[in-house]
């Protein structure tokens, strides 16, 4: 084991990144919270009531506000990330589970698990834009870069659903493998990788060309791990392109794959049912939520190591990190 | 429906085929429900069938087919036919006939086997009730895939779960049913297989009593403990009783004060209306929200059943039978149930392989196969006939 470092020195570097210091907000599924920490001291600094179950959560591009999926209230709350108090709802239709954000901050897409549609927000007039039918069980949701193609992933038709964010139509459909989660865009809008439950899978689609074409599936193999327990979950690509981070669920690990050759390089042991992922700012720390083991991982991107675990809420869900 | 309405949606699926290319391709699947003559009531009114047992599971996954297909040009049609056994093999020609030459069956085992000979190779036949050994062996058909468990799958389940918790001493009581006999074989064969002992066993004897005349409480109260009593020293009393006569009065009435597991207690089961993980709250929402009751077993396997189908022609783009079952015996192949991991079938046999979910009625108590029971292929083909044991030469698994 390495020595710590002397607490003067300690200090001092706190001293010296703490202006950069982001909060990190972890959704508890089971005990209708949000968690608040510090991506500087990794401290808990704060926990309030977030309604009932808890899960998809993000920010607004400014980091104004905190939108957290409340599923069993079938809404999505917002909140001050200053104060946490709440300010609003936003309409969401029944049971959402997972959302993504416009880039420019408006409209907000949402999956409604139990109604098999994407209803979209706006984040503005908080009034519903359109409702898009798409597989059953909605849940993954990206857009690109461009903001001009939203992914939704339906977990019992296995299905990417590419959605043109004008006309609100699907224009393609691409078959993937057993219940796909989430869906991930490579930062130079090349490449779309899925993640597959049950399929065991990441499904590499290739945006290159007239029409989406799967080009590939990456597998995962742990040795002392039954093949069964490796289930991909949540996704974050660094904006390099160059690192594919996939938490792998009860496998209990997170896997870093090298892009260029869609190959596994490192599985970093985490916590307990490993679901959710979210980057810092400055990508030096990819912070993982375990939901079996109530708590978070914080992974060194570089080093490729977990450094930290943090005791949240119950069953942590979804973490978002605050903008600089 | 009548004439006029069947014409105007007849109208509606024309055009709706000519808008979307014409090239949609129909995959036409049946549910064939064999009702045995009414007999006794189950002994728990929480357990009358209702009527459209087996079916309201099948429109769920007509439903969730459709969703799909619609994406990809596949239009999936369903009917739905519950008969007599003596009429049940005039029913499946008329829908073979018909075009429906994917039919699923839920029938006893006498009568599925009656449908599968009758069908030959004009269609694929689904299992999703009969859980009899042989027809996974010497009495297998090659055009029949199973994707109701076995009952070697359900009493492996729960002896690897005993064993697991180490409650290896049992007592046996199976009632006088041949189906009841059947089980019975099937925990004898499962406690050599995992290493349990079975102490000592008891016979139930049907006498034909019914539940509102002669067996109230009182007499059960006095009943069970003595026919329970003097027994070998046991963890666990394993109730066989398919037939549904007694197990449901053995909890808590034994003499010695012993867990019951089997057909009454600790049940081994396919689906429970109270199972929750892997996404299965929005699997049980949707379906109380078609049906308006509470998913039985049987409609687990009928939807299952249509999920196999809808899986194989999505990925084949095929209607044709002997597509779809090649494509579903490859290794390609397969479908999320709700059980956490991938379902696949036996090539060897047509079974599909499974994670048991054992209930105590209120919640899921475990899952098998349990930590532990390995196995080289997959840790679920621990449950039921593995492949040396399978004398099934319908299927030309390697």
């Amino acid at each position: 084991m390495r020595p710590s470092l002397p607490a003067v020195l300690t200090l001092a570097l706190l001293a010296a990144t703490s202006a950069t210091a982001n909060k990190v907000f972890v959704s508890n599924e089971r005990s209708n919270t949000v968690t608040v920490i510090d991506s500087d001291t990794w401290e808990v600094i704060g926990e309030f009531d977030a309604g009932n179950r808890p899960r998809g959560i993000t920010m607004a591009p400014d980091g104004s506000r905190l939108y957290v999926c409340a599923s069993d209230d079938d809404l999505v709350r917002v909140f001050d990330p200053g104060t946490y108090e709440e300010l609003y709802s936003l309409p969401s239709g029944p049971d959402p589970e997972l959302f993504v954000l416009h880039p420019s901050g408006n409209p907000l897409y949402i999956a409604n698990e139990d109604d098999n549609l994407v209803t979209v927000v706006d984040t503005e007039t908080h009034k519903v834009i359109a409702e898009v039918p798409v597989g059953v069980e909605p849940e993954g949701m990206a857009i690109s870069p461009d903001g001009l193609t939203i992914i939704n992933t339906s977990e019992t038709t296995n299905m990417a659903h590419f959605i043109n964010d004008q006309t609100f139509k699907i224009e393609h459909n691409v078959l993937v493998d057993q219940r796909p989660r989430y869906a991930v865009f490579s930062p130079d809008s090349s490449r779309l990788y899925v993640s597959a439950e049950i399929g065991g899978t990441v499904s590499v689609i290739d945006l290159t060309g007239p029409e989406p074409k799967l080009i590939g599936k990456i597998s995962f193999e742990i040795p002392g791990v039954l093949p069964e327990w490796i289930q991909p979950v949540g996704m974050q690509m660094t904006s390099d392109g160059r690192n594919l981070f996939v938490a792998l669920g009860p496998a209990n690990r997170v896997a870093r794959i090298d892009p260029e050759s869609n190959e596994v390089t490192d599985y970093m042991i985490v916590g307990q049912r490993v679901w959710q992922l979210d980057l810092t700012p400055d990508e030096r720390f990819l912070i993982t939520t375990n939901g079996n083991s109530n708590d978070v991982t914080v992974i060194d991107v570089d080093k490729l190591k977990p450094i930290r675990s943090i005791q949240v809420g119950q069953q942590p869900w979804g973490v978002v990190v605050a903008p600089d | 429906m009548s004439l006029r309405s069947r014409a105007g949606a007849l109208a509606i699926a024309v055009a709706m085929a000519a808008a979307s290319s014409g090239q949609a391709i129909e995959i036409r699947t049946a549910v064939l429900r064999v009702d045995e003559p009414a007999g006794t009531l189950p002994i728990s009114r929480l357990d009358l069938p209702p009527d459209d047992l087996g079916f309201a599971g099948a429109q769920l996954g007509q439903e969730d087919n459709q969703t799909t297909g619609v994406f990809l040009g596949q239009d999936f049609l369903l009917e739905t036919r519950n008969v007599a056994p003596d009429a049940a093999v005039d029913a499946a020609q008329a829908l073979i006939e018909a075009g429906y030459d994917k039919l699923v069956v839920l029938a006893p085992r006498d009568t599925l086997l009656a449908v599968a000979d009758a069908a030959g190779d004009k269609a694929l036949i689904l299992d999703a009730l009969a859980p009899d050994d042989d027809l996974r062996s010497g009495a297998c058909r090659a055009n029949t895939l199973h994707v109701a468990p076995s009952r070697a799958m359900r009493t492996d389940a729960l002896i690897q779960y005993l064993v697991w918790k180490q409650w290896p001493r049992i007592l046996l009581v199976y009632g006088s049913h041949p189906e009841d006999s059947a089980l019975a074989a099937a925990y004898r064969h499962s406690a050599d297989k995992f290493r349990a002992r079975i102490v000592d066993e008891r016979e139930f004897e049907d006498t034909g009593g019914a539940r509102r005349t002669d067996t109230g409480f009182a007499q059960v109260q006095r009943q069970i403990p003595t026919f329970t009593q003097n027994v070998r020293t046991y963890d666990v009393t394993v109730a066989a009783d398919e037939a549904g006569v007694f197990a449901a009065y053995l909890p808590f009435r034994t003499w010695d004060p012993r867990p019951v597991a089997g057909s009454a207690g600790l049940e081994p089961v396919t689906w429970h209306p109270a199972h929750e993980a892997w996404g299965a709250t929005q699997f049980q929402n949707r379906f109380e929200a078609m049906a308006h009751r509470p998913m039985r077993e049987e409609d687990y396997q009928a939807w299952l059943a249509l999920r196999v189908i809808g899986e194989a022609a999505t990925r084949t783009g095929s209607a044709d039978p002997s597509a779809l079952r090649a494509y579903a015996l490859g290794s390609d192949f397969s479908v999320g149930g709700f059980k956490g991991e991938k379902l696949s079938f036996r090539d060897w046999n047509g079974q599909l392989r499974q994670p048991i979910l054992l209930t105590d009625g209120h919640v899921t108590v475990s899952v098998s196969p349990q930590e532990g029971f390995l196995h080289q292929r997959s840790a679920l083909d621990t449950l039921g006939l593995d492949k040396p044991e399978s004398a099934c030469a319908a299927f030309n698994g390697d």
